[in-house]
């Protein structure tokens, strides 16, 4: 975990939480999943429910299959047992109903992969566009709306290759938003950045928090974890060792795995 | 959310050092790059010493001893070059044997394709007029070369020869080829195994002979498993045969270029939703096809080149109607000048295609 960059986080969520998460609507479902890689077992009889409105970090060592997880999420990565139903649609082979969720579902990548042969409004409304069939002047209308939100609006005519790391990582925050999911997920999003450049992309995170997106974040940022998730997962060989409310999470982990793994990590 | 302005960093305050200036003026742009060590000095006077010897004489053989606009007489009185050869062949060198008299059919033919070559090289007219300007454009070259309407005496096929041969047989060759190696490459990326194998034995079997023996089979074999009574012309099998020898090339090519694309850039578009074929078209395919602009006008400049081969099955190129010029007895002995003539021809043809595409990468460039 040497990547960690010490809670960088000063902006708490208030007392009260103006996001209430919907108890009764289950964005997600996932029903003893099971994934190997050849024969590694990488994901082990995973359940998980995930509400809308609802935020959940997910931490563990590296190789624990935390990204893998979300990655079945998209189908970016195939589940060989096990339910995934995503807003209502199980994930099969269909490729139909894999667009489909994909659609629904935004993903924020380590890398941010952006399309580097595109400007950044390109970048922004090739989704709505091709996609969701949204016409041209109303997606890069969208997407100026979101570049605003992420501050960076001065810079849609130019690149990505022209943008720094934390403002490349902002963009793909707004082009995942710009479809107008109604999940995000986030592998890592500051791994990749240099230290200075973590809180304006937490800061954007935090602050689609605040206005009720439904998110699961692969993280090592723990002061994120504290002041953003409602549960926070810990993952170790494939398998969700402890799941718990950010409090008890951190205050009093039940785990010896995660014992340990909070003192290797939060100094 | 907070304001823009706690994201960018304060200017640092310094003074601007500008870099030293190491050149000035002729003497030492010479002194730094013509003499700046012994060896370079030697290399230097070494090249200095072989032009004084060979460009004089070279330029009193080409310009000052030479015959432009003569007959072939008053070439045989001159140690010079007889340039003359080319003028006064020069309906035969361009036009083969389609009837003199019709010879501004094929001239306006090869302007109409030039200009619009030309016309295609800025990319901002890249649009639905530029497609329709070609559609109308091959009409009418068409109706120009072929005749038989519009009061035009039909001319056979077999009498179509000289540049517009040559430049018809590489545009055409060239242009369908392209898509048709994209279409093979990611064929050969495709994971489903019966496509998959067809396009790799496709592009192993094509790489594996020489375009002559494609060519040859085009003239001679395929027409055996034809019914009888049915042929097809010789120039479209000749056609064909270029079309998959350089498909086949590209389409390596174009592989090479699609295995550079980061994994991470299909994964945004499939995370996005895009479908395969939107995210070959919007995303792989125009960063993969940048990427490989060098490897593939070298493959087109080649297979341009190799156009020339099709006289071995008879047909009329600039190539062989330069060489039949040479076996009239006039003008015998002076093939220097007809080849190099010639070799300015393709240089002019190879340097437009390179000068495009180092256009085309430098508008590109991100």
């Amino acid at each position: 975990m040497t990547d960690t960059v010490p809670t960088p986080t000063d902006a708490e969520t208030p007392p009260t939480d103006p996001v209430q998460v919907d108890q009764n609507e289950a964005v997600i479902k996932i029903i003893g999943m099971h994934k190997w890689f050849g024969d590694f077992h990488v994901l082990n009889d995973i359940h998980l429910d995930v509400r809308a409105k609802e935020r959940i970090v997910i931490c563990g060592p590296s190789g624990s299959g935390k990204s893998t997880l979300i990655r079945c999420i998209n189908r970016l990565e195939e589940h060989q047992r096990g339910k995934i139903i995503v807003d209502g649609i199980e994930l099969t082979n269909n490729l139909k109903k894999i667009e489909k969720i994909r659609e629904e579902v935004g993903m924020v990548f380590q890398h941010f992969n952006l399309f580097p042969h595109l400007t950044i409004l390109e970048n922004l409304t090739l989704g709505p566009i091709w996609v969701r069939r949204v016409p041209k002047k109303e997606a890069e209308e969208t997407a100026m709306y979101y570049l605003e939100k992420v501050h960076i609006a001065e810079q849609a005519r130019k690149f990505p290759g022209q943008l720094s790391g934390g403002q490349q990582q902002r963009v793909a925050v707004a082009r995942s938003l710009c479809m107008k999911p109604k999940v995000m997920l986030f592998d890592e999003p500051t791994s990749a950045l240099d230290p200075e450049m973590v809180k304006e992309v937490l800061d954007v995170m935090i602050s689609l928090a605040r206005e009720g997106m439904t998110m699961i974040v692969v993280t090592h940022e723990m002061g994120f974890a504290k002041s953003v998730a409602h549960r926070v997962l810990f993952m170790d060989f494939g398998k969700i060792v402890e799941e718990n409310t950010p409090d008890e999470f951190f205050d009093n982990p039940q785990h010896e795995r995660t014992k340990l793994f909070l003192s290797q990590i939060l100094h | 959310m907070t304001d823009t302005t706690h994201f960018t960093r304060p200017e640092p305050e310094t003074d601007e050092i500008k870099p030293p200036v190491t050149q000035v003026g002729v003497i030492g742009w010479i002194k730094a790059n013509l003499f700046n060590t012994w060896y370079n000095s030697v290399l230097t006077l070494a090249v200095l010493f072989a032009l004084w010897q060979l460009a004089p004489p070279l330029v009193e053989w080409a310009f000052l001893d030479s015959r432009w606009y003569t007959d072939s007489e008053a070439c045989r009185t001159t140690d010079g070059a007889c340039w003359s050869i080319i003028p006064n062949n020069i309906r035969f060198i361009l036009f083969g044997f389609y009837p003199p008299s019709e010879q501004w059919r094929p001239l306006l033919a090869v302007i109409l394709l030039v200009a619009l070559l030309f016309i295609s090289r800025n990319r901002r007219f890249w649009r639905k007029p530029l497609a329709y300007a070609w559609m109308g454009g091959l009409v009418v070259m068409g109706i120009l070369m072929r005749g038989g309407i519009l009061g035009l005496d039909p001319v056979e096929s077999s009498q179509w020869g000289g540049l517009p041969l040559t430049l018809m047989l590489s545009v055409f060759g060239l242009t369908a080829a392209y898509p048709l190696g994209v279409v093979l490459a990611l064929g050969r990326q495709s994971r489903m195994p019966a496509i998959k194998s067809l396009c790799v034995i496709y592009i192993e079997l094509i790489r594996g002979v020489p375009l002559i023996s494609l060519l040859f089979m085009s003239a001679v074999i395929f027409p055996l498993f034809l019914p009888e009574g049915i042929t097809i012309n010789k120039i479209l099998r000749a056609q064909v045969a270029i079309i998959l020898f350089t498909a086949a090339y590209v389409a390596e090519v174009v592989r090479g270029g699609l295995q550079a694309i980061p994994k991470g850039q299909y994964e945004a578009a499939d995370s996005l939703g895009l479908n395969y074929f939107q995210t070959m078209r919007l995303i792989i395919l125009p960063q993969a096809l940048k990427i490989v602009i060098p490897p593939t006008v070298s493959v087109l400049i080649s297979a341009f080149k190799d156009t020339s081969l099709v006289v071995i099955i008879a047909l009329y190129d600039i190539l062989k109607t330069t060489q039949s010029t040479l076996s009239n007895p006039k003008w015998m002995g002076y093939s220097t000048e007809a080849y190099l003539f010639l070799a300015v021809v393709y240089f002019i043809c190879c340097f437009f295609m390179s000068t495009f595409s180092r256009k085309l990468e430098r508008e590109l460039a991100t």
